[in-house]
C-alpha cells in the first residue's frame, strides 16, 4: 500500500519544533501551502496504477487532514502560548494610586432632610415648601396664635414690617396646604426657619420639617403609631416613643415626643443625659380653630400635626455636639457626610 | 418659676420623695429643669452648745467642750474667734463635717493642742443675715438660746429643703405661682388644696378723700385698691425672709416683701403706693401722653408714649402699670400710709412696654404671661392677711374695685365623653374622667354621656372638649395611649414630586462632580454689598430689612449669594484647606417694591464657588457643561460684566436664549479684602456661579420622547481660520451655527496664538457636522455649505481660512 511514514515524521519533527506563529507560518508553507509537500503527494498519482487511483486519492487525503488536525492543534497551542506572553508583557502595578477628582456629599442637614422625606414618603405624604417670608396671618393668627398670645414670646420673631416676617417655624404650611387642598391629606413641610434667638444652641436660622395630616378621625394614637414607625426607621434599632403632655397654640393636646435612647437602649448613657429619652419632636391634635380657619370641617374631620427639628435628628444621628458647626462650612466637617 | 418644696408643702400634702415629685411634675407637663437641695455640702455641723470655754495661753485661740447632744456630748474644739462664750449655741462641724465652701473637717493640731472640728460662722455655710441674724458678724455664728442642742443645722436653718425650677407652659400662668403648682400636686397626687390664708378684718376706718379712676378700661379691666394705714417700717420675719430668698428675691422691708411673698405665692404682682405721695389721694390708670417722663425705681427716667399705660396720681405719673413703680411714690421709713393695688394688665400692653422700654422686672413679666381675675382677688386678700398678721399695718375699710365687667362666675362648659374618646383614639372610662375633672377642681356633672363642667376661674385655657381631653390624658397618662397606625385614614400617593425629585438629582449631579453643599445664613449685612465692589444704584443693593435684627451682620435679607459662598471658601483657606469645590442652592430676597408691602421674590439660586491649585476659569465651565449634559440642556455663553468678578473672566450663561447667571473669577481687589494671610493672597483664585434656579428649572425636559436615531448619511469637515484675538469663539460657532440649515454639530478643537500668525491674531479650527432628518448629506451639499460658512466667516470677522 502507500506509504507517507517518512514525511509524517519530518512532519511532527518540524512542528513539534516550532515556538512561534512565523516558525509556524514555516511549517504550514512547507507542508500545507498549493505547492508544499502534502498537496505534492498528489502528483504521484499519475505512477498509480487505474484501479488504484481512487484509493490512492483516499490516501492523500487522509494524510492531508492528519497533517491539518496536527497542525491545527499546534497552532492553537502558539496562540495561547503567545496571549499568555502578551499578557505577562502586560501585566502592570495595580496598586500605583490614581489622582482621582474626589466626590462631593450633601450636606449632613439635606441628607437627614431626604432621609426623613422617604420615611413620610412611604407613609403616602407629599412635600410641600412654602415661602420663607410669610406674613402675620399665615405664621400665628391662622394657627390659633392671636396677637395677645403668650406663645409670641415664645417664638422671638423677625419682623420685615408690621405684617411680614421671616417665618418662625414650617407650620404655616399646615395653612397653604389646607387653603389648596381638602382631605385627606399628608403632607411634609420641610424648610429654613428663623428666630432672633442665637447662641451655642441656637441658630437664627434653622431647619424644620412640619407634618400634617387630616382626615377622619384621626387621634392622638394615630400620632404615635406614626411617629413609632418614624423613630424605627430614622434611628436604626428597637427604639420606641414617649408621648409627654406639652403646648403649641395649634395643637390640642400638644405633646413632646421622646424616643428612646439609641445609643444605651434606654438605660441611661451621656447622649440621653441618663434618663434613657431624648426628646426630638413636638406634636400633637390639630387645633380645631385652626382647622376651621383653613374652612374644614371639624366635626367631620380631625389632625394630627408634629414639628421636627432637622439639626437635632442631624446632631442626634451623626453624633454632632456643636449646632454652629453646621453653618460653619469647613470642608473637614462637611466630608465626613457620605453616605 | 422657682418654688420651695416646703412652701408647697404648706398647701398640699406632699408624701413622695423630691425625685419622685420631679418625674410626676414631668408627666403632668411641668418640666422640672433642676432640683437645688439648699443644704447641698454641709454635712456633720450640729446645733452645739459651748460646755466650757478658757482661753489657750500663748496663742490667740480658745479651747472649747462642745455638747452635741446625740452626736457627742463633748467634743474638743479650738477656735479663734473670740464672740463664744460659755453656754453659746453655735454651728458645730465635727470630725468628717463638709462646708459649701469645700472644706472638710478632720482632727488638725493647733499649736500643740488638736482640735476635734470647728465652730464655723454663716459665711462659712454659705449664709447671710437675711437668712439667719448674725449670720454676717465677723465671728462665729451665735444661734438662738431655744437652737435644739444636736440637732442638724440643716434642720435648723431650714436649708434640708429644695428649690424646683419649674419649666410653665404658656397656655398655664396659673401655674406661675406656689399655689398654682400646688393645685397641679394636688391633683396628681389626689390630695386636696389648701388655700393660704386670706382671710382679714376691715377696721371701720375710712379715708372718704382717696379716689381710684381707671380712664383705660381696655388694657386695665380690673382693679383693686385697698387703703392700709399705721404702716410699720420693718424687717419681715426670718421665716418670710428665707423663702424669698429662696426663689430669687431680696428682701427689703416688709411692706415691700409682702407684695414680692404674694407674687410668689399667688402669682399676682402687687403694688404699695406710699399715699402721701399721691397729689390729691387719687389714683387715675391711663394712658401715657406722648413724651411725659417718669423716674422707675431704678432711678432711671422713662420717656413714655401713647401706648404706656401709667398709674398716676392728680398730676404726675406714679407708677408704669404691671411694669415698675415710680421713684416718688416708693415705700419708705417715712411711710405711714399705703393704697395696695392689685390689679389686671393686659398682658400684650405690659410686653410692649416692658420690651419697648428694654425694663424687665418680676411683675412685667409675671403680668406678660397673663393674669386672671380670680388671682387679682386673691392676691389683695393674702396682702391684707399678711399684713394684719404681721403688725405692719392696719387695714381700713375703704377699697376700690373698678370692674370692666367680667363676670366673677365660673363659666359652664358642656363636653360629650365621647369628643374626648374621639380626640385620644383610646376609651377612657367615664368615671375617670369624672374623677380627674374633679382632682383638677373642676364642677362636674355626668348625665347621658355630657359632661357639664364648671371651669375654675383661674382656668382661662380651657374653652372646648381637646382642652378637656388633654387635661385627661394628662392626668389619665399617655402611657396608656395605644400606638394605631393610621387605622383609617385614606391611603395616599405621597413622595417627591417631579421638580422635588429634579432638585435632589440636580445635587447628588453637582456632588459627583467634586462639590460638597453647603448652608450659609440667609441674613447679610449691608457692609457686604461694599466689600463686593456693588455700584450704589445696583439693584443688589435693593434690600429687605429686618426690623429688629440680633447684630449689624445680620441685618438684611440676601440679594446675593456670592458673599456667604466666598466667606466659606475664606473660611477654609484660613483653616489650611484650599481645594475646594462648594455648592448651594438656595433663596435670596428681591423685593417688589420698597418700602415692603407685599411678600418679596423668593429667587432659589444656585451657586458654584471653587478655589485651588487645579481651578481656573475653565474648570467651572466645565462643570456648567455637564450639568447641561446632565440635565439635556444647553448653554451658551457670553463675556459679562458682574462687580465683584474679574472683567476679563467673566461670562453670561444663557439657556435658550434667556440668561441664567453668571460666573467668572473673583476680583483681585475682593480678594485683597478677605482674611487670607497676606503671603497665600497672590496665590488665590476664587471662581463663583450664580445661577437663578428657578429659571434653569424651567429649561429642564418634563418628559422624555424618543425619536427613531437618523439613517441619513452625515458628514463633517473640518476648517481652520486666522482672526483678530478680539474674536471670541462662542461667536464664531453661533454663526456657524446659524449659518446653514444642515450645520449638527460645531466643535473646536484646536485653538492658539502664535508669533507666526501675526501680532493680535490667534488661530481655531473646528470640526462641522453637517447632518439632516430628511435625506442623506451629500458632498456637494457640504461642499456648498462650507463654502457659505466661510464666506460668512470671512464677511463678519474677517476670517483668514488656513488649508
Amino acid at each position: 500500500m502507500f506509504n507517507a511514514d517518512d514525511l509524517k515524521k519530518k512532519f511532527l519533527n518540524d512542528i513539534e519544533t516550532a515556538r512561534s506563529e512565523s516558525q509556524l507560518s514555516e511549517v504550514w508553507k512547507t507542508y500545507l501551502s498549493k505547492n508544499g509537500s502534502v498537496p505534492s503527494l498528489m502528483n504521484g498519482i499519475k505512477e498509480v496504477a487505474k484501479e488504484e487511483k481512487k484509493a490512492y486519492g483516499q490516501f492523500v487525503n487522509d494524510v492531508k487532514n492528519w497533517v491539518q488536525e496536527k497542525y491545527d492543534e499546534k497552532k492553537k497551542e502558539i496562540e495561547a502560548l503567545e496571549l499568555q506572553q502578551k499578557y505577562e508583557r502586560e501585566t502592570i502595578d495595580v496598586t500605583v494610586p490614581v489622582k482621582a477628582r474626589p466626590m462631593g456629599n450633601l450636606h449632613p442637614l439635606t441628607a437627614v432632610k431626604y432621609e426623613m422625606i422617604n420615611v413620610f414618603a412611604g407613609m403616602g405624604f407629599e412635600i410641600f415648601e412654602g415661602p420663607e417670608i410669610e406674613d402675620d396671618d399665615h405664621n400665628f393668627t391662622r394657627l390659633n396664635v392671636l396677637k395677645d398670645h403668650p406663645s409670641r414670646d415664645m417664638q422671638d420673631t423677625f419682623w420685615l414690617t408690621d405684617d411680614l416676617l421671616l417665618r418662625t417655624h414650617t407650620s404655616p404650611g399646615q395653612i397653604r396646604t389646607m387653603d389648596a387642598k381638602k382631605p385627606p391629606i399628608k403632607v411634609l413641610v420641610p424648610g429654613k426657619v428663623f428666630r432672633s434667638d442665637s447662641d451655642a444652641t441656637h441658630s437664627p436660622m434653622f431647619s424644620q420639617m412640619e407634618g400634617l395630616v387630616v382626615d377622619k378621625h384621626i387621634t392622638l394614637c394615630d400620632l404615635q403609631g406614626m411617629l413609632d414607625e418614624f423613630v424605627k426607621k430614622l434611628f436604626t434599632g428597637d427604639v420606641k416613643t414617649r408621648l409627654r403632655p406639652s403646648y403649641f397654640p395649634f395643637t390640642e393636646p400638644s405633646v413632646e415626643v421622646d424616643v428612646s435612647c439609641f445609643k444605651c437602649g434606654g438605660c441611661g448613657c451621656s447622649l440621653c443625659k441618663g434618663t434613657g429619652w431624648i426628646e426630638v419632636l413636638g406634636g400633637g391634635i390639630v387645633n380645631k380653630k385652626v382647622l376651621e380657619n383653613c374652612g374644614i370641617d371639624s366635626e367631620e374631620y380631625s389632625g394630627l400635626a408634629f414639628g421636627i427639628g432637622i439639626e437635632r435628628i442631624a446632631m442626634l444621628k451623626y453624633g454632632i455636639n456643636h449646632m454652629g458647626k453646621l453653618f460653619e462650612n469647613d470642608i473637614e466637617f462637611l466630608k465626613q457626610f457620605k453616605a | 418659676m422657682k418654688v420651695l418644696l416646703s412652701w408647697l408643702k404648706e398647701y398640699v400634702d406632699i408624701d413622695v420623695t423630691p425625685q419622685e415629685l420631679e418625674k410626676k411634675f414631668f408627666g403632668a407637663g411641668f418640666e422640672v429643669e433642676g432640683v437645688e437641695y439648699l443644704g447641698e455640702n454641709i454635712e456633720k455641723v450640729y446645733v452645739g452648745q459651748v460646755t466650757s470655754i478658757e482661753k489657750y495661753e500663748g496663742t490667740h485661740l480658745y479651747i472649747c467642750h462642745i455638747d452635741c447632744g446625740e452626736q457627742g456630748h463633748d467634743h474638743l474644739i479650738l477656735t479663734g474667734a473670740d464672740n463664744v462664750f460659755q453656754g453659746a449655741k453655735v454651728p458645730a462641724c465635727i470630725v468628717g463635717a463638709k462646708l459649701p465652701n469645700g472644706m472638710e473637717i478632720t482632727p488638725r493640731k493647733m499649736k500643740d493642742m488638736m482640735s476635734y472640728g470647728m465652730l464655723c460662722s454663716g459665711g462659712e455655710l454659705g449664709l447671710d443675715k437675711d437668712w439667719y441674724k448674725g449670720a454676717d458678724v465677723n465671728g462665729i455664728m451665735i444661734l438662738d438660746e431655744d437652737a435644739p442642742v444636736g440637732e442638724d443645722i440643716k434642720t435648723y436653718l431650714g436649708l434640708d429643703d429644695y428649690v424646683f425650677d419649674i419649666s410653665v407652659t404658656a397656655n398655664r400662668p396659673d401655674c406661675q405661682s406656689v399655689l398654682g403648682l400646688a393645685r397641679e400636686v394636688a391633683a396628681f397626687l389626689g390630695k386636696e388644696v389648701k388655700l393660704p390664708d386670706m382671710s382679714y378684718t376691715c377696721d371701720e376706718v375710712t379715708k372718704p378723700e382717696i379716689s381710684v379712676t381707671v380712664e383705660s378700661q381696655d388694657i386695665c379691666p380690673r382693679y383693686l385698691g385697698h387703703y392700709v394705714y399705721d404702716v410699720q417700717y420693718k424687717e419681715s420675719p426670718l421665716w418670710m425672709k428665707r423663702r424669698l430668698i429662696a426663689v430669687g428675691h431680696n428682701a427689703i422691708n416688709a411692706m415691700v416683701d409682702i407684695t414680692n411673698y404674694v407674687l410668689v405665692e399667688i402669682g399676682q404682682p402687687m403694688h404699695a403706693f406710699d399715699l402721701n405721695t399721691l397729689e390729691g389721694s387719687s389714683i387715675v390708670v391711663r394712658r401715657a401722653q406722648d413724651g411725659e417722663k417718669l423716674v422707675t425705681l431704678d432711678g432711671k427716667e422713662r420717656v413714655l408714649g401713647h401706648n404706656n399705660l401709667l398709674i398716676c396720681d392728680k398730676v404726675k405719673a406714679v407708677g408704669l402699670a404691671g411694669v415698675m413703680g415710680g421713684l416718688n411714690s416708693e415705700i419708705t421709713e417715712n411711710t405711714k400710709e399705703v393704697l395696695f393695688e392689685s390689679a389686671k394688665f393686659m398682658k400684650d400692653n405690659v410686653r410692649k412696654t416692658a420690651r419697648g422700654l428694654g425694663l424687665q422686672s418680676d411683675a412685667a413679666s409675671r403680668y406678660e404671661k397673663g393674669i386672671d381675675e380670680y388671682s387679682v382677688e386673691c392676691g389683695m386678700a393674702r396682702a391684707l392677711n399678711l399684713v394684719t398678721t404681721l403688725g405692719v399695718a392696719k387695714v381700713s375699710s375703704t377699697q376700690f374695685d373698678v370692674s370692666a365687667g367680667a363676670s366673677t362666675e365660673k363659666r359652664v362648659i358642656k363636653v360629650p365623653t365621647a369628643k374626648v374618646n374621639y380626640v385620644l383614639g383610646i376609651e377612657v372610662p367615664e368615671e375617670e374622667m369624672v374623677r380627674i375633672l374633679k382632682n383638677l377642681a373642676f364642677e362636674v356633672e355626668l348625665s347621658d354621656g355630657v359632661l357639664t363642667l364648671a371651669v375654675p376661674r383661674y382656668r382661662e385655657d380651657i374653652e372646648n372638649y381637646q382642652d378637656i381631653a388633654e387635661e385627661i390624658i394628662r392626668e389619665y397618662g399617655y402611657d396608656k395611649v395605644v400606638p394605631t397606625f393610621l387605622g383609617e385614614a385614606l391611603v395616599t400617593n405621597g413622595g417627591l414630586n417631579a421638580a422635588q425629585s429634579k432638585e435632589l438629582s440636580v445635587k447628588n449631579f453637582l456632588c459627583t462632580q467634586g462639590y460638597y453643599e453647603i448652608q450659609t445664613i440667609a441674613m447679610t449685612s449691608k457692609d457686604e454689598f461694599d466689600e463686593f465692589l456693588i455700584p450704589a444704584d445696583a439693584k443688589e443693593r435693593k434690600v429687605i430689612e429686618i426690623l429688629n435684627p440680633i447684630t449689624e451682620n445680620l441685618s438684611v435679607m440676601r440679594t446675593l449669594m456670592a458673599p456667604a459662598m466666598v466667606r466659606a471658601i475664606e473660611n477654609n483657606i484660613k483653616n489650611g484647606n484650599t481645594d475646594l469645590r462648594f455648592f448651594e442652592l438656595a433663596n435670596v430676597y428681591i423685593p417688589k417694591s420698597l418700602p415692603l408691602t407685599e411678600a418679596p421674590d423668593e429667587v432659589k439660586t444656585l451657586c458654584l464657588g471653587t478655589s485651588g491649585s487645579d481651578e481656573d476659569f475653565f474648570t467651572m465651565k466645565e462643570t456648567l457643561e455637564n450639568f447641561a449634559s446632565y440635565n439635556n440642556i444647553k448653554f451658551t455663553y457670553k463675556r459679562g460684566n458682574v462687580p465683584y468678578l474679574h472683567p476679563g473672566r467673566t461670562a453670561e450663561v444663557y439657556c435658550d436664549g434667556t440668561l441664567i447667571g453668571t460666573f467668572g473669577q473673583l476680583r483681585y481687589d475682593v480678594i485683597d479684602s478677605l482674611a487670607i494671610a497676606k503671603d497665600k493672597k497672590n496665590d488665590t483664585k476664587i471662581f463663583i456661579a450664580e445661577l437663578n434656579y428657578d429659571v434653569l428649572k424651567t429649561k429642564f425636559k418634563e418628559e422624555i420622547t424618543y425619536t427613531p436615531e437618523s439613517t441619513f448619511a452625515k458628514t463633517s469637515r473640518d476648517i481652520a481660520m486666522i482672526v483678530d484675538k478680539k474674536v471670541e469663539c462662542g461667536d464664531i460657532i453661533a454663526t456657524i451655527e446659524k449659518a446653514d440649515a444642515l450645520v449638527s454639530e460645531v466643535d473646536l478643537f484646536d485653538i492658539f496664538e502664535s508669533e507666526k500668525l501675526g501680532f493680535g491674531k490667534k488661530s481655531m479650527a473646528f470640526r462641522i457636522v453637517f447632518a439632516s432628518h430628511e435625506f442623506d448629506v451629500t458632498d456637494e451639499m457640504t461642499d456648498k455649505a462650507v463654502d457659505g460658512i466661510v464666506n460668512l466667516l470671512r464677511d463678519v470677522y474677517g476670517a483668514l481660512m488656513r488649508s
